[in-house]
């Protein structure tokens, strides 16, 4: 299998001959249960600690909220009120048959569409946690995932905001930050990570990237031609922001109603603008001390 | 299933609004339910924007208040060693002693507010493992790891009279490396995905030099006799004026995505800093000049309305991460440019 060159410039390709294919995560939400076996197989396996008090949010089944430094996975609910399609039922007979009575049990196809996706961090080809990253310790492995080395991370937080994503956080007891790893010590071993494992639907598939992109693209044409036009894969393709991700998703709405940003865009991406912009600035300074001086030395 | 299509009392929420689904449609305009003061310059096309149950998507930044005030010392500090040099050039060794005090005083400064900043500062050393230039924290630290020997070492050779040779070329290190000091800054905040701060990167960097080269000549204004603070008093009316005329490009430049300066914390500390440093700019300009009285208010002023304006960039990001509005919007307007 060829392995994919990764354009991240702090991380030039190199592993050598220890590269392994660029492996990741297909997250097919058309099939997410909402079941959070991936939120607690993540916690079990990283030893992540809880996220502070139980709160319960209000906002559908969702009482995680966000990724975090203690949230790896989270499983996002939206409810949409809409007709969906489903195959006609004749549920009220069956349960009245099964009840011995009649049973009022009213048809999904009246109400409402049920989203449920499980997030997670993207692994991004072009990944600006790494790239701003003061310290190194945030560096892309040999699988092409990106990780947070705990023994050199000095918590200045910089990658926080820099994740397009809102991933990455700090660890207020601990001081330093904290991601998926994609399982990272079990990706060495060849085991799978522990929320693709725990997935009860293969909602979450964990593989080489290239099989999954190959996979997906053949499942959003499924669903296309099952009538379900909604469907779309998201951060699939390397042309975007952050050069395509390791982690990719095949959504059934807009990107944003699901918390994702629409296009998302690694801001190292501008740098060398920005960089250009410092230069300017240095050289106003320079030019203004000049000026005041040109009158002499009163 | 049960039938959704009445919101069951339990999924009020505590202002009264209820939500109907799980997606947030969210009238532009309104933020914390407060109306917009003003709606100039729109950058992104009015239209209704979607949202996780109104949730950020985006992080807010992890960094403390030490930050903003690393700025503004890092930025004194860093804009008074070239004063420092042109003063010595010009021959006027008094100011150029007020300036090298600034210079290094402003880099002792600087460490401690990081290192504090830090989630585990007794790794602080671990910032000088790489030398990574896509990280504008990596290559300010080595500035600062280079610009402190130099910056203290100068001020303390010219005070005590010791190594004058080693302190001049000192002084002239320093001198070279505080203008990149004073300006990293701006892409440290810009090169970050928080909208406010990412979409300003060309002129951030302009107003935090503005705002260095006005507090640099306050504070040598402050530090020098009369006689001899001509040209820190001159230095700190061109840095107030480059700093209002920057930060008006800034705001030009973020349209709609630039509310957060006009609201809440950062709204406060924006006008304060652009008060601040306009009124200081006009008693510098005009009395400053004749009395010695002025000439110091006018400088308080100034160095106020620095720091003012650090604080406000330093909030508005925060502001601007906490509200997935400026997150979506110019990402939405550019798929649709993308797709038609």
């Amino acid at each position: 299998m060829s392995v994919a060159r990764l354009p991240t410039p702090t991380f030039g390709g190199g592993y050598g001959g220890e590269a392994r294919p660029r492996m990741g995560f297909f997250t097919d939400t058309s099939i997410c249960i909402g079941c959070k076996a991936c939120e607690v197989a993540c916690k079990e396996w990283n030893l992540v600690p809880e996220d502070g008090p139980l709160r319960l949010s209000g906002n559908s089944y969702d009482n995680t909220m966000a990724l975090g430094a203690n949230t790896w996975r989270h499983v996002a609910f939206i409810e949409q009120a809409r007709p969906v399609e489903v195959p006609e039922i004749d549920l009220a007979a069956s349960t009245a048959a099964a009840a011995g009575g009649a049973v009022d049990v009213p048809q999904a196809r009246e109400g409402m569409r049920w989203l449920m996706s499980s997030d997670v961090c993207k692994h991004c080809t072009s990944a600006a946690c790494l790239e701003v990253c003061p310290t190194g310790a945030l560096f892309r492995t040999e699988f092409g995932t990106v990780v947070v080395q705990q023994d050199v991370c000095n918590g200045c937080g910089y990658c926080v905001p820099a994740c397009p994503f809102g991933v990455i956080e700090r660890r207020e007891d601990d001081g330093r930050v904290f991601k998926c790893t994609l399982c990272y010590d079990r990706l060495k071993d060849g085991m799978e990570p522990a929320c693709a494992h725990a997935c009860p639907t293969r909602s979450i598939q964990y593989g080489p990237l290239e099989e999954l992109r190959a996979h997906a693209d053949g499942r959003v044409e499924d669903l296309h031609e099952a009538g379900f036009t909604d469907a779309r894969l998201y951060l699939r393709d390397e042309a975007g922001g952050i050069g395509g991700a390791g982690a990719f998703f095949l959504l059934l709405d807009e990107p944003e109603v699901y918390g994702f940003p629409p296009d998302p865009v690694s801001t190292t991406r501008d740098l060398p603008r920005l960089w250009k912009a410092a230069a300017v600035a240095a050289g106003a300074v320079v030019t203004a001390v000049a000026a005041v001086f040109v009158g002499g030395r009163r | 299933m049960s039938r959704r299509d009445q919101v069951p009392p339990s999924r009020a929420r505590g202002d009264g609004s209820a939500i109907a689904t799980g997606e947030r449609r969210v009238v532009p305009g309104r933020a914390n339910g407060r109306r917009r003061r003003r709606d100039r310059g729109l950058m992104v096309p009015e239209a209704e924007f979607r949202s996780y149950y109104g949730r950020p998507i985006i992080k807010e930044p992890a960094w403390t208040l030490e930050i903003p005030w690393y700025f503004f010392v890092g930025g004194m500090a860093g804009a008074s060693a070239p004063l420092a040099v042109g003063a010595r050039l010009a021959g006027n060794h008094r100011l150029a002693r007020s300036a090298l005090t600034v210079a290094g005083t402003g880099v002792m400064a600087s460490v401690p507010l990081l290192v504090s900043d830090l989630g585990r500062p007794e790794r602080f050393h671990h910032m000088l493992r790489v030398f990574k230039p896509t990280s504008p924290m990596s290559m300010g630290s080595w500035v600062l790891a280079a610009m402190g020997p130099a910056a203290v070492g100068a001020a303390v050779s010219d005070r005590l009279g010791i190594l004058p040779r080693l302190g001049r070329t000192a002084e002239v290190a320093s001198a070279l490396l505080g203008p990149i000091l004073c300006t990293y800054t701006g892409v440290l905040v810009a090169d970050t995905a928080v909208p406010v701060w990412h979409e300003a990167g060309r002129e951030l960097p302009l107003v935090f030099a503005g705002s260095a080269v006005a507090s640099a000549g306050a504070a040598a204004t402050v530090l020098t006799p009369a006689a001899d603070a001509g040209p820190a008093r001159r230095l700190a009316t061109v840095g107030a004026l480059l700093e209002l005329g920057a930060v008006a490009a800034m705001d030009r430049r973020l349209g709609e995505l630039g509310e957060p300066y006009r609201q809440g914390v950062a709204g406060r500390y924006a006008r304060l800093a652009r008060g601040c440093t306009a009124l200081g700019l006009a008693v510098v300009a005009t009395a400053g000049a004749r009395r010695r009285r002025a000439a110091m208010a006018g400088s308080g002023l100034l160095l106020a309305g620095s720091a003012f304006e650090r604080l406000a960039v330093y909030k508005a990001g925060f502001q601007s991460a906490r509200d997935p509005r400026y997150t979506v919007k110019p990402q939405r307007a550019r798929v649709e440019a993308a797709r038609s």
